[in-house]
């Protein structure tokens, strides 16, 4: 096993492995630190303990098949990915998804951003010692995951969206479960943020730890919360609106120190944001179709598919071929729980795809890691790590 | 008749202690990890199972909870761990990728920790349920009680290697 | 994407920009491999381009669709003052697989780097530190080229069902070790 037996090049130094298997709940990692004492001269990020494979496994799938991938990529927020992907998949083909079915996105979209948050806020806390707000957090979690359960399925890899709109529409007393739910959701948050925001300890530990200026995240190709808490205003919602966010009256939080505690507290506040965001969706959903019925693009219903040949023609071409986009490649990025969640597809007309390249945001983050910690102590390691919420599935993907 | 009377007694006895009082290692590593975190949660309260606190060190853990896939370059460290682990122990693998590989059949991931390390129960799912991690847990500790463990079991093999005067690992059979 | 950015690039550098389009509305300009420190440069420093973040590099492999060159380097940039996107495309040679590296002008291209070289085997000239980083290091090939079987393991722990592989194959009977539902 040579990666973590080996000493970092550095003789007069004391190496100390962190991971791969690690307490910190966040993603499984490896970070030697060559230590003088407790202070950190020299440390090296070694990802890719969860390495799955999905770009290889895209190519061997049809286009509507990735969608299950795309869930389990950054897991805490399924939803955000599932739609990422698929509106990079109609942006090849030039289609859009119907009215309702964009209210419905955003709607499910926001809740996975809150869930996202929310489970930061979890293991931020917990791995420093805090074990009250992990629990708040689970009961809050949970929850929403119930409502997410009840609209899909799934309470964690949904795979609710389809190329062309979603699956299925929202259950019966969906919107008076959710306008129900928003107010607890939101005394968990308070609770959240009466326990740590000004907590001695918590500010002790956070403040002024990890400084990284606007210039660098932006070198670094930093997106989403880490960026925002740098002081820099670039949110994919409100700088090339997509789906129906230019319809949404929200505030985009920026930080002004690039520290661990600005980082949080963007995120703190992106949650009640999301849930303002929720309710306007809610308030403003019309009623329609929540899929397209473009017969190349979807299949069709089932009845239709037991009973005329067309139809099953239809349903079997879709299937077994996949859906064929016409020749050429396209980027296409929205606001994932990190930043901005790209996928670049390149299409060479068949059912499968020639390149399914996902850009995660927590990747970036992660090449900022060494730099991060250098100079800083052995305990300011983990809050660091938590504050660049990497998450193993999309950053190794 | 009396010895063995009470020394199988005193073996449920012990097994019965060992059972209410796991100590899991989490070895999380991907998505099934969110339902793990659920799984401590107030709602699927994993406490009330004696198996609550995870010991994140391996020499103070029985149960290892392989929780997520293991991907090729993780084996070596997961290999590593269940050996540092002091007897009895028993594994858990927690959902689908580590039971079987899940849906990721590709040149990254192990297909099933089993093939490395011996499992006990294995838990299907995508990610499973926490009520079908709890279903598990207690047939788990089934198993614990009836001393069918993997390496339960193990220990009487040994004592009989021993017996028979073989060598660690080799075959009665010759 | 800005179609102005693009304008500016065919104007400044009229003999490296091959060819361009705009697909869906993202503008594209496939350069010569030499010039692109030059021309990243340029976009990341010219007033009124700024095109400060490197927002994705990746590599495609045409190897099944004919194309000659084999391999396309992709970059993706960004301009967070005037929020304009551009991509270029480096077209790269199974025969000369190398491309110079932008490791001096953005940070995390470093990272990037690494992952096209564990993925797809392009080298980049100047790069600090060109080692894997999604695998391990006793990995042998390149598992994102085409011509990689999907699931070609090369297991770290040595299991009993590697070494009946090994014969086999020794013996010219299979191709690639063995996995459940058999091998593709």
């Amino acid at each position: 096993m040579t990666t973590t037996d080996r000493d970092l090049e550095a003789p007069d130094l004391t190496t100390v492995n962190m991971g791969p298997s690690h307490p910190a709940m966040h993603g499984t990692i490896h970070i030697k630190v060559g230590l003088e004492g407790e202070l950190i001269r020299k440390a090296e990020v070694n990802i890719g303990y969860l390495h799955r494979g999905f770009e290889k496994e895209a190519e061997a799938h049809s286009w509507q098949q990735i969608f299950p991938y795309t869930d389990r990529l950054n897991y805490v927020s399924p939803m955000l990915n599932n739609v990422g992907y698929a509106l990079a998949v109609e942006k090849l083909l030039g289609i859009t998804a119907p009215e309702r079915a964009q209210y419905l996105r955003v709607i499910v979209g926001e809740i996975a951003r809150i869930c996202d948050h929310l489970t930061y806020m979890a293991a931020q806390t917990m791995e420093m010692g805090a074990f009250t707000p992990y629990f708040y957090v689970m009961k809050g979690r949970d929850w929403l995951w119930d409502l997410l359960e009840e609209i899909s399925g799934a309470r964690l890899t949904h795979s609710y969206v389809r190329i062309g709109g979603v699956a299925w529409d929202l259950p019966e007393g969906f919107k008076e479960k959710t306008l129900e739910l928003l107010p607890r959701i939101d005394t968990v948050v308070v609770e959240l943020d009466k326990l740590m925001t000004r907590n001695r300890i918590f500010l002790d530990r956070m403040q002024n730890i990890a400084v990284i200026s606007a210039e660098e995240a932006v070198s670094y190709g930093w997106t989403g919360p880490c960026l925002r808490g740098s002081g820099v205003d670039y949110d994919v919602r409100k700088t090339h609106p997509y789906l129906v966010y230019d319809r949404m009256d929200f505030e985009i939080p920026i930080g002004t120190d690039g520290d661990n505690m600005d980082r949080y507290l963007v995120r703190m506040e992106e949650m009640r944001q999301s849930a303002r965001i929720i309710r306007q969706a809610l308030e403003q959903i019309p009623p329609g179709p929540v899929c397209t019925d473009d017969k190349l693009v979807v299949i069709p219903r089932k009845a239709a598919t037991y009973n005329t040949i067309e139809e099953m023609i239809n349903h079997f071409k879709l299937v077994i071929d996949g859906i064929r986009p016409p020749v050429g490649e396209v980027y296409s990025y929205t606001e994932a729980g990190n930043g901005e969640l790209g996928f670049y597809l390149v299409s060479d007309g068949t059912g499968r795809p020639v390149k399914c390249r996902v850009r995660p945001p927590c990747f970036m983050g992660m090449a900022a890691l060494e730099r991060m910690i250098t100079g800083h102590m052995v305990a300011d390691v983990i809050p660091t790590f938590d504050t660049i919420n990497m998450i193993g599935g999309e950053c190794d993907r | 008749m009396g010895v063995e009377f009470a020394t199988g007694k005193l073996a449920d006895a012990v097994n019965w202690a060992r059972k209410f009082s796991l100590f899991q290692y989490p070895f999380v590593t991907a998505c099934c990890g969110m339902e793990y975190m659920a799984l401590w949660g107030p709602r699927y309260d994993v406490a009330r199972f004696g198996a609550e606190f995870p010991r994140f060190s391996p020499r103070q853990a029985d149960m290892l909870m392989v929780v997520g896939t293991v991907t090729e370059r993780q084996g070596p460290v997961l290999k590593r761990i269940y050996e540092q682990i002091t007897e009895p122990k028993w594994v858990i693998s927690f959902g689908v990728c580590a039971s079987s590989g899940g849906f990721y059949q590709n040149y990254a991931t192990m297909p099933g920790i089993d093939h490395i390390i011996p499992v006990d129960v294995y838990i299907p799912g995508c990610p499973p349920r926490p009520e079908a991690v709890l279903d598990a847990l207690i047939m788990l500790q089934q198993k614990i009680q009836d001393g069918k463990g993997w390496s339960q079991r193990q220990y009487w093999v040994e004592r009989e290697r021993e017996r028979l005067g073989l060598a660690p690992g080799q075959s009665a059979g010759g | 994407m800005s179609k102005q950015v693009l304008d500016r690039l065919c104007q400044r550098f009229p003999e490296a920009v091959l060819e361009t389009h705009g697909f869906r509305g993202d503008e594209t300009a496939v350069v010569r491999r030499e010039e692109i420190g030059a021309i990243v440069r340029w976009l990341r420093d010219e007033p009124g381009l700024e095109m400060s973040m490197l927002t994705d590099m990746t590599a495609v492999d045409f190897l099944q669709q004919g194309h000659d060159p084999r391999f396309e380097v992709v970059y993706h940039l960004f301009s967070v003052p005037h929020k304009h996107r551009l991509r270029l495309k480096v077209q790269v040679p199974e025969q000369d697989i190398q491309v110079p590296s932008l490791a001096g002008l953005y940070k995390i291209a470093d990272w990037l780097e690494r992952e096209i070289w564990d993925m797809y085997g392009i080298r980049f000239k100047g790069h600090p530190n060109l080692k894997r980083i999604l695998l391990y290091e006793e990995f042998v090939g390149h598992p994102l080229r085409k011509d990689y079987p999907k699931d070609r393991r090369q297991p770290l722990v040595r299991r009993p069902e590697n070494e009946i592989a090994e014969v086999l194959a020794r013996r010219g009977k299979a191709r690639s070790l063995p996995t459940p539902g058999g091998a593709r």
